[in-house]
């Protein structure tokens, strides 16, 4: 009995030695394993993302609402200092924006009298989900943000996120409540675009820059400076016509300066979508906001 | 009984601290501060953890924690999964084998020390990203993310520092 155990400890010890000193290259060596896994299959490790992230997303909803009214108390000095000059601007844009308004009702009601004479029948207005940023990935290679509304609030993947000025980026990884938001400006993030004063389409292509870029235009020529941007729904990923951005340089690569600041977010709109033959009857989730 | 009760409760947090405070390290840097406002990169606060309990008390941050923490900072953060893992397992061992270098010693030599291991992670890191994605990445908002963390350091040790001193009065 004594001997067996001799034995065993014998064989046990210099192989725990052996562990321990290679305990750290073990431990690399199965990270860059599961690094390798990531790469080849990103769903399973996407499934594993979302259960990590659905347990953090209350700690983090928590921590972020004092933190949202610091921010917003910041704001509101900033807000004191700037009143008069945010008035007299305020002002001037209330002026052009009934003149506007004034045209978009002889529009609308152009359209309408037109729609009825062709008999078209329109897209689902799209509805609105309201959702609070929790967490914003801080890091250089990616441009994330997590919300804390998920599955069980209507939050789909693909779904466009908005804030009031224009187009943040989508939905691409959706928990029970939390998901996650792929910002236009992310490296992997690709959104069929029109230009609205050509008409022409082309992909908007983050590159984690400020501004994305403007890709795979057939004419690179057509276009200018200070050209509106818009989805231009094709794919059916996005809805067609949500504001974007603003081309601002053109020379070599075109970029885009967007019209949404994601920078400091702390609301966001998701916008629910259903395009009418790709969500068959019965399985429509249902509507609750 | 209840006495021994309490002294496992007491070691079993003392044992847990350094993970804790990196796991919480891990959820602060991912709150939305607005920093990218200002073209700024959260660094890595974690790092700052296992360096320091890597060089005071590795026994309480085994291998085993760092690869946890490190896995647990990938999937939250949405980068390559792994890549942390990898960069704390190794910066907690090489701290653990260094330690005689820092212990004792003024805190300017464990400040420097911090900033060959920062400068080292901004680069392994941006290589590794830059790969992983298929793609050179800018190097300029890893190096930001790099200096930005050596201008923080003294600020965590600070703290942890104090932590250090509450954990070995448990």
């Amino acid at each position: 009995m004594r001997g067996q155990k001799n034995n065993a400890t014998r064989l046990a010890l210099p192989l725990w030695h052996l562990a321990q000193r290679f305990a750290p290259a073990l431990f690399i060596g199965a990270a860059f394993a599961i690094m390798l896994f990531g790469r080849f299959d990103p769903a399973t490790v996407e499934r594993v993302r979302l259960v990590v992230t659905d347990v953090a997303a209350p700690i983090l909803d928590a921590a972020s609402q004092p933190l949202a009214a610091v921010n917003r108390g910041v704001d509101n000095v900033q807000a004191w200092l700037t009143l008069h000059d945010e008035l007299d601007r305020l002002r001037d844009e209330n002026e052009r924006l009934r003149q506007w308004q004034a045209a978009a009702r002889r529009l609308e009601a152009e359209n309408a009298s037109l729609r009825g004479l062709l008999n078209v029948r329109s897209d689902q207005p799209p509805s609105f989900i309201s959702a609070r940023v929790i967490a914003d990935a801080g890091v250089p290679f990616v441009r994330t943000v997590l919300v804390n509304a998920g599955h069980r609030d209507g939050i789909r993947r693909g779904q466009a996120v908005m804030n009031a000025d224009g187009l943040l980026g989508r939905v691409v990884e959706v928990g029970e409540r939390s998901a996650r938001i792929l910002l236009l400006t992310d490296l992997n993030s690709r959104v069929p675009v029109t230009n609205l004063n050509s008409g022409l389409r082309g992909v908007l292509a983050g590159d984690n820059r400020e501004r994305p870029q403007l890709a795979f235009l057939p004419n690179q020529m057509q276009v200018a400076v200070g050209d509106r941007i818009v989805t231009s729904g094709h794919g059916g990923v996005l809805p067609q016509g949500l504001p974007v951005g603003v081309v601002s340089g053109v020379d070599g690569v075109i970029r885009v300066q967007l019209l949404a600041n994601s920078d400091q977010l702390e609301f966001v709109r998701i916008v629910r979508y259903d395009l009418p033959r790709l969500a068959p009857a019965g399985q429509e989730p249902a509507v609750n906001d | 009984m209840a006495d021994d009760r309490g002294s496992r409760l007491a070691l079993r947090s003392r044992q847990a601290t350094p993970s804790l405070i990196a796991l919480v390290l891990i959820l602060v840097s991912q709150l939305p501060l607005g920093i990218t406002q200002v073209g700024l990169v959260m660094p890595p606060l974690a790092l700052m953890a296992v360096f320091f309990w890597g060089i005071y008390r590795p026994d309480l941050l085994p291998l085993a924690a760092a690869f946890a923490i490190g896995l647990f900072q990938d999937l939250l953060t949405g980068g390559p999964p792994g890549l942390f893992a990898a960069v704390y397992v190794a910066v907690r061992a090489v701290m653990a084998q260094q330690r005689r270098s820092f212990v004792g010693r003024a805190f300017a030599i464990e400040w420097f020390g911090f900033g060959v291991v920062a400068l080292t992670v901004t680069f392994a890191s941006w290589a590794v990203t830059s790969a992983y994605f298929g793609r050179l990445l800018q190097p300029g908002l890893f190096l930001t993310q790099g200096l930005l963390s050596i201008a923080l350091y003294p600020v965590l040790n600070w703290t942890m520092v104090r932590l250090r001193r509450a954990v070995s009065h448990i």
